[in-house]
């Protein structure tokens, strides 16, 4: 009896292993590794804002204090009353297993100044900077791409000469100044955008193009290496040869090839528009999470920055994520291999 | 051909992207169509009018039982009129018939007695300083018992903590969940921390702003609103740091308005130190103090270089008959002479074999600080003076007083946190000092005319009592004047009628039209 039921089981579990596509494991592998990643970034991250705030020079309830009521309102009776109504007077490891535990079960606790939600003051925020950064990212791989690939057409040529000009211009210029330059450019002389602020429409336009200036100018030098080699492989060369229109080649090798390329890139390069965003929202006054992470700095907000340095330290591991997948479904070789293997 | 059609695709893709994202720049719509568009370095992460910063009274949202003049006096808001008992101890304000919250629920004596009650409560707001024995309703008066006679209570009444809001405004456990107040605008939306669009309160009982729709938007960096100020794309720009107001001027589209704020950069000394503790010490630091140098060269602007503690701002206080503060190296070192400090071998003053050490503690937040400290620190080395400049947090200051380390601390005071300089004076300079006032020092004569000022039985010596105020302080100097402040405004041309209100309690915006 015991036998002829382990026996399907057994039977029905090499079933279903031998019919999940490489492709799903593959994606299942990859999500189980970051999750746990993430797991670990959050009580590392955790910890160490906690314990930098800790250090920072200055009482955190006399700085609390003067988030909420304005340095000039601030006395030693206003922040003695904080301090005992946030339990700052409490041990620094007590308000850190405070803190862990709320996360374990997802409480990101209240702010210290504004007593609002974290959760609610941080879900604007990161809308707010996801909304900046899809907006760069798409920009500047739409121009990098672009003049990448035409660059790779004639190597040595023009094109490709002007866009190393442009790759070393732009990463030359910090984003601050640049974001500056562009204000100058398309709102104080030429009056075409608004210089700063948001709610309109347009108002992105200027913050997410400062932060794609950088971003495809190394674009456009990786895509015009990697459609430049690719072009002069042998399976491009075999696909011209057995007749398959110039278009086509393009797309199907070229375009592919330096896809797996580009998206291993972009993981790498999101790092630099992350700490990108935090400077170009203060300038722009853009809501984002790095306009949220310096007021949190500045007033103490303890709970509001762990949560803030967790969220852009998650949208990391979130990015590496979805390159890993990316990657994997561009490029099939390593399931195949994995399959066979 | 493949090639052709591909760059052709990506011009093309350029072209769009460059026309999305050139459109509707909203330069080209007519003026008096659009919101007028204020910019400010304000924001609110709260609308608690405890911790919102005043932002609802300046965009006179929301009003307070008592108003104030651009001198400070206070003047019908909410309340009609008010009278105190002969005693002082109890106080009557009546309120104004007909006046309307934004939710169109009339403005009573229980509800404005309620919110009293509740902003009572909160730390931090001058209305828990105040000696308090309750707040009630009182037919359609609000009546305030004391225990013992205040008498700029109407000017803490005015402060923007003691906004008056609808019951509706609050939340089941009593938080502001939103501001309905009963000022001439209405707050049409509202985006925490930054946004605010505002539109004219039909219900409003005077006169009917020009201007119907306002949209107020903080943006922190004083470059950023520079910038949207030069370009057009903001009517009134508040906060603009020197810097750029020099360039500002220049622009034929742009006017500026400023007006001298009552508030004062000073230096406060730990009168309660082995060295500072000697009023020649301090008498010889303020004298080496170019302070005419330093708010032209730091502040471009000369006349904020401070003469007095008070500025011409606080017309009471101000004395313009008081010997100003000068800068006089020679007469600093003979001072320091005659004090016993005499140059050692590296040229730091000595005493005993202790050198003439000592510590400033400042912080960035106003920029000019940090600056103006290491000028001061420059000065003080000519004099022979090691100063030690720590920039830290505006927190380390009242810190500091509170265990005694401080020892020169630099920062802004503001005199009319209530319209009434009174009040924040009677506290930074109480006889056990304040964390803002003098530290380890006090004066007897101070302390009884700045008593006998605020129980207000000053039999008409109220003006002498504040001459001997700024006697004492000009020659005691326990806290040592630097610069005045000057607080300016970017007006675009095409925007008339901005009045700057010194104690920037509103913005006026309501008596602002649209250029013809």
């Amino acid at each position: 009896m015991t036998l002829s039921t382990a026996k399907p089981a057994a039977e029905f579990r090499a079933l279903t292993r031998a019919a999940v596509p490489p492709a799903v494991a593959t994606a299942a592998r990859v999500l189980g590794r970051r999750v746990a990643q993430a797991a670990g970034v959050v009580l590392l991250v955790s910890t160490a804002c906690f314990a930098i705030v800790q250090s920072l020079p200055g009482d955190i309830a006399f700085r609390i204090a003067a988030g909420r009521y304005g340095y000039d309102q601030v006395t030693a009776a206003s922040a003695n009353i904080v301090r005992a109504e946030l339990g700052l007077d409490r041990s620094v490891w007590i308000q850190l297993v405070d803190w862990l535990s709320g996360l374990a079960s997802f409480d990101l606790g209240n702010s210290l100044v504004t007593g609002a939600s974290v959760a609610g003051e941080l879900g604007l925020h990161i809308s707010s900077s996801l909304q900046l950064a899809a907006a760069a990212l798409v920009l500047a791989l739409s121009v990098g791409t672009t003049v990448g690939a035409l660059a790779a057409a004639r190597p040595g040529g023009l094109l490709d000469r002007l866009t190393t000009v442009w790759v070393s211009a732009a990463r030359a210029l910090p984003p601050f100044l640049l974001g500056l330059v562009l204000i100058l450019l398309f709102s104080v002389h030429l009056g075409m955008l608004p210089a700063a602020g948001h709610g309109e429409a347009n108002n992105i336009v200027l913050p997410a193009a400062t932060l794609a200036v950088g971003l495809s100018g190394l674009f456009a030098r990786v895509t015009r290496d990697a459609v430049a080699q690719i072009r002069q492989s042998d399976y491009v060369r075999f696909a011209a040869t057995k007749g398959l229109g110039g278009w086509l080649v393009f797309l199907r090798h070229v375009c592919r090839n330096t896809g797996v390329t580009l998206i291993a890139y972009v993981g790498v390069q999101v790092l630099v528009l992350i700490e990108g965003v935090v400077v170009v929202e203060s300038l722009f006054a853009w809501p984002g999470l790095g306009h949220a992470l310096v007021h949190a700095i500045f007033w103490r907000d303890i709970p509001m920055i762990q949560a803030a340095a967790l969220a852009l330290a998650l949208m990391v591991v979130a990015m590496n994520t979805i390159v890993d997948l990316a990657t994997a479904a561009v490029d099939p070789r390593p399931r195949h291999k994995e399959a066979v293997l | 051909m493949g090639w052709h059609r591909w760059r052709v695709a990506g011009a093309s893709a350029v072209a769009l992207l460059m026309i999305a994202g050139c459109g509707g720049a909203g330069n080209d719509v007519p003026a008096a169509k659009k919101p007028l568009k204020v910019v400010g370095q304000f924001e609110f992460h709260s609308l608690d009018p405890s911790t919102a910063g005043g932002v609802f009274t300046r965009l006179q949202v929301a009003e307070t039982l008592v108003d104030a003049d651009v001198r400070g006096a206070p003047k019908p808001g909410l309340a009609e009129t008010w009278a105190a008992s002969a005693d002082g101890l109890s106080w009557t304000f009546t309120l104004r018939p007909g006046a309307l919250f934004h939710d169109g629920t009339a403005v009573t004596a229980d509800v404005a007695a309620a919110v009293l009650n509740s902003a009572q409560g909160k730390a931090g707001t001058p209305l828990a300083t105040v000696p308090l024995k309750a707040i009630s309703a009182d037919g359609s008066s609000v009546r305030v018992d004391l225990t013992e006679p205040f008498a700029p209570l109407p000017a803490v009444l005015a402060h923007t903590s003691t906004q008056i809001l609808a019951p509706s405004s609050y939340g089941p456990d009593h938080a502001v969940t939103q501001v309905v107040g009963s000022g001439p605008y209405k707050v049409a939306h509202i985006q925490q921390p930054a946004d605010i669009e505002l539109a004219a309160f039909e219900g409003w009982r005077g006169e009917k702003p020009a201007i119907s729709e306002v949209t107020y938007q903080a943006v922190g960096r004083a470059e950023s609103r520079a910038l949207m100020a030069e370009s057009g794309q903001s009517d009134v720009t508040f906060g603009m740091d020197p810097t750029s107001l020099q360039k500002i001027k220049q622009s034929r589209n742009l006017d500026i308005v400023d007006v001298t704020l009552p508030r004062t950069i000073l230096l406060k000394a730990n009168a309660g130190h082995e060295i500072l503790g000697d009023v020649q010490v301090r008498r010889a630091i303020s004298l080496a103090l170019d302070r005419e140098s330093m708010a032209t060269a730091l502040l471009r602007d000369p006349e904020m270089a401070a003469t007095q503690l008070f500025p011409p701002s606080l017309p009471d206080w101000h004395q313009a008959s008081a010997t100003p503060l000068e800068h006089d190296q020679t007469a600093a070192k003979d001072l320091l002479a005659a004090a016993g400090w005499l140059p050692g071998s590296d040229g730091i003053l000595e005493r005993g074999g202790k050198k003439f050490t000592v510590s400033l503690r400042t912080f960035p937040d106003r920029p000019e600080l940090p600056i103006l400290a290491t000028a001061i620190q420059a000065k003080l080395k000519e004099l022979g003076i090691a100063l030690e400049v720590k920039v830290g947090n505006s927190s380390e200051i009242p810190a500091g007083h509170q265990d005694g380390s401080l020892e020169l601390a630099l920062f802004s005071r503001n005199y009319a946190l209530v319209p009434d300089a009174l009040v924040t004076l009677a506290g930074d300079f109480a006889p056990e000092g304040g964390d803002y006032g003098p530290m380890g020092w006090n004066d007897p004569a101070l302390t009884s005319a700045l008593h006998v000022l605020a129980s207000g039985n000053d039999a008409g010596q109220a003006a002498e009592s504040r001459r001997k105020v700024t006697e004492i302080l000009q020659t005691q100097l326990p806290v040592i004047p630097v610069a005045w402040y000057r607080q300016s405004a970017v007006v675009n041309t095409r925007v008339e009628g901005l009045v700057l209100d010194p104690l920037e309690r509103s913005w006026r915006l309501s008596d602002l039209t649209w250029k013809k």
